[in-house]
């Protein structure tokens, strides 16, 4: 039966890795070739390359070190950040990436999904979505979690589904940086809606938190993470022992 | 040295499989030319996207022929993924469409082969399985049953039971490599499955 997969995210910035609390602080980490090469031979399913650059020369720097990393590393790939055109998904599939995610480039042009799963594929677009609850109501947050959109999350999963992505990450931003676990009830409800994988992120601080996640949603079928990974606190090989020795079937 | 053609024909991204194979250290070229292909010592169709397309694409260029011919004259040729869907007589991804013929069976929906209720397409690294009833084939000699491997499909071989070398579990047994003397498919991508995919390679560029 297909494995639950272990992501590590590498957000990059002017050629470095980068992770802050709550994305704020950031706090320089490794080369991300580097950095990519020792989790794949440590046992990673995938790696997500998330490019938070702003300016156009670090953009080609990016795509530079994507280019190296894939070169080097032989598992898939997924990028995102700054994907807002049909054009910056070709940018990064011909630098090696298998995946894009897409966040608000999405919400900002509601024809990037379809427009890409046409021309690449459901299985090449993933949607990336940061959630937060307001009042009660799961809500869309974009600008990296700075803006509340006010759109349901719920249903923006479901729409962008139907229009044609193949992956949805599902980032929190009530967990993501707190290192206290998944958001639970959060994934619980966006796997009862969608039938396409479903990644989760933020929050993780523990091996325990891994096994909590695919005892408790057992449809999920990844979890993502970044400085526990980038800082040692979790090391790849022994997580994916406890998950087995817990039932969860990974690739060992 | 020998020399492995991959063949170009306008679709899909290549740029992982050049990679796999210039990191096993083997000389590759990316090719749309009949004497280049010809000249090669093994030939790879790689694809991804929609069967329909690409076989038109295939024809088109002419390139079918070429296959053909290569497959006939008894060189290692290995499909990956949706090249792999293209040895088989026909498709029904999104209506009927006939593929090169080279390998006996049908492309199925996965839904057909699978009980409801599981995830299309199959993403993710899934086990290998060897088929009982015959010898391992060569093409896995530095790999063991169990190894895992990484899926992206929708479409799956069927009706292919006597060419089957792999299957791998995914609610039912789905083929996941198929082999008829010379020429191989394989569903999974050896690019993108580690080691265990780069032996796979390695494996195929010894043949």
């Amino acid at each position: 039966m297909i494995t639950k997969r272990i992501i590590p995210c590498l957000d990059v910035k002017d050629g470095r890795v980068v992770k802050g609390v709550n994305y704020k602080g950031l706090a320089d980490v490794s080369s991300p070739v580097d950095l990519a090469k020792k989790y794949s031979d440590g046992g990673a399913d995938e790696l997500v390359f998330y490019d938070i650059t702003a300016s156009a020369e670090g953009r080609k720097l990016f795509t530079d070190i994507l280019t190296e990393a894939a070169s080097t590393v032989f598992i898939p790939l997924c990028v995102g950040g700054g994907i807002s055109t049909a054009a910056d998904f070709e940018r990064v599939l011909k630098c090696g990436a298998d995946k894009v995610s897409v966040n608000s480039g999405a919400i900002a042009n509601p024809d990037l999904i379809p427009e890409a799963a046409e021309l690449y594929g459901s299985q090449c677009v993933v949607l990336s979505v940061d959630v937060s609850l307001v009042d009660g109501t799961y809500r869309v947050l974009s600008r990296g979690g700075r803006d509340n959109t006010g759109m349901e999350a719920l249903s923006w999963i479901e729409r962008c589904v139907k229009a044609g992505a193949g992956e949805v990450v599902v980032n929190s931003m009530d967990t993501d940086g707190v290192k206290k676990g998944f958001d639970i009830p959060l994934l619980q409800e966006v796997v009862s809606r969608v039938n396409v994988p479903v990644i989760a992120s933020g929050g993780a601080g523990s091996i325990q938190d891994f096994v909590d996640l695919f005892q408790k949603v057992p449809e999920i079928d990844a979890g993502l993470a970044a400085s526990i990974f980038h800082f040692g606190e979790v090391d790849i090989r022994d997580l994916k022992k406890e998950l087995a020795a817990a039932g969860v079937n990974v690739r060992l | 040295m020998s020399v492995i053609a991959i063949i170009d024909y306008g679709v899909g991204n290549i740029f992982s499989l050049m990679c796999s194979f210039s990191r096993i250290g083997q000389e590759v070229q990316l090719t749309g030319d009949p004497d280049v292909i010809a000249a090669a010592d093994r030939v790879v169709l790689p694809g991804v996207g929609a069967f329909g397309d690409a076989a038109d694409k295939l024809r088109e260029t002419g390139l079918d022929q070429v296959v053909l011919e290569q497959a006939r004259s008894g060189k290692p040729l290995v499909g990956i993924c949706l090249g792999m869907q293209l040895l088989f007589e026909r498709s029904l991804e999104f209506g009927e469409h006939q593929g090169l013929g080279l390998i006996p069976g049908t492309v199925a929906p996965l839904s057909s082969v699978i009980p409801a209720g599981l995830k299309i397409p199959q993403i993710g690294w899934n086990a290998l399985k060897f088929p009982k009833d015959r010898p391992k084939d060569p093409i896995f000699r530095y790999v063991k049953e169990g190894d895992h491997v990484y899926f992206v499909h929708s479409f799956c071989g069927t009706e292919c039971d006597r060419d089957v070398i792999a299957v791998t579990e995914y609610g039912a047994d789905v083929t996941a490599a198929v082999a008829r003397g010379n020429v191989y498919g394989l569903q999974f991508h050896p690019e993108k499955s580690g080691e265990i995919g780069l032996n796979i390679l390695r494996a195929f560029c010894e043949m």
